[in-house]
């Protein structure tokens, strides 16, 4: 037996489809969901993929945040579903309060696309059990609004409970994937809510998992290999 | 029939960049004296029947849920009667 990760299509997602072929090749069984329905069809765990749902109207997420696979995506994940919230996911967790804080445009004001440098800062994790604590990755990064903001109160709890689990790498040359895309205080590119199971991050590491494409790296396949893991030995 | 006009800002400890953008850009349309802009959202609601004070409740319901997010910003929400000779 091995287990069943849902990916759910809005419509405007992008990436559900490199996200379910990501799940696969770790080993773990896609299982296609789709946003108006509330039938999460007994998956283990969740993912909200990237992209540009609703077009981003309102506020990246605001819209999709109020849909029907959402409600039982919600209550679930209050119950310990991993739930994991890519670029577009993550911002549609923090509009529906599953992780604190909320994401706005970049402050540059453009368009970001690029190979990005993080440091996993957290481990422990359902979703990041396969890395080390500390150690350096490299995945695809693209969005408008991946400024992620929180009052003071709300940094300073994150930080004290640790629950940055990545941060971007700012000391090295831009052209290399070092620096803050976006503005994010904190360089905060993700976070995880306190019980672990609900994670979510601007890079994209559905983009890094097989040598042949893209940038040939395979940072992002822990992702997938870690919550496999934790579900299988649960 | 009445407007019900919601309006939505960026907490003021939130930077802005679109609003500095605009700000940059006054001194070069020869508009001086202007310090600081912030750029927010309005949202005008035309409500059927009456609105008293359960429906201005709901709108307030609504723009705490919905049209703004109260994390990162904050709104108003306000009545303008529509004049019947503008109908």
């Amino acid at each position: 037996m091995t287990a069943r990760i849902g990916v759910v299509t809005f419509p405007g997602s992008l990436d559900d489809q490199d996200t379910r072929r990501a799940i696969r090749l770790a080993g773990a069984e896609p299982v296609a969901l789709w946003h108006k329905d509330k039938d999460l069809k007994q998956v283990d765990a969740v993912v909200l993929p990237g992209g540009f749902s609703y077009g981003d109207y309102l506020r990246a997420g605001a819209i999709s945040r109020f849909s029907p696979v959402m409600e039982s995506v919600i209550a679930q994940a209050k119950a310990g579903l991993p739930v994991l919230g890519i670029c577009n996911g993550f911002q549609i967790l923090t509009e529906a309060h599953l992780l604190p804080g909320g994401m706005l445009g970049n402050d540059h004001l453009h368009f970001v696309c690029r190979d990005q440098r993080l440091r996993v800062e957290n481990a422990r994790t359902a979703w990041t059990g396969d890395y080390s604590e500390g150690q350096e990755i490299r995945v695809p990064l693209k969005n408008m609004d991946g400024r992620y903001v929180a009052d003071r109160y709300t940094l300073d709890e994150l930080e004290a409970e640790g629950r940055v689990a990545f941060r971007y790498l700012v000391d090295g040359d831009a052209a290399d994937g070092y620096g803050n895309p976006n503005g994010s205080l904190n360089d905060i590119a993700g976070i995880t809510n306190e019980a672990g199971n609900v994670v979510g991050l601007m890079p994209h590491p559905e983009h890094a998992v097989e040598p042949l494409v893209g940038s040939g790296r395979t940072d992002g396949l822990p992702f997938f290999t870690s919550i496999l893991k934790k579900l299988v030995t649960a | 029939m009445a407007r019900v006009v919601v309006d939505v800002m960026l907490k003021p400890e939130i930077l802005d960049p679109q609003g500095q953008a605009v700000q940059r850009a006054l001194p070069r349309l020869g508009f001086d004296g202007v310090s600081d802009v912030r750029q927010g959202k309005r949202f005008e609601l035309e409500v059927d029947g009456p609105v008293d004070e359960a429906a201005l409740a709901r709108i307030h319901d609504l723009a705490e849920s919905f049209l703004a997010n109260t994390v990162i910003e904050d709104f108003t929400v306000k009545v303008e009667e529509v004049a019947e000779a503008a109908k």
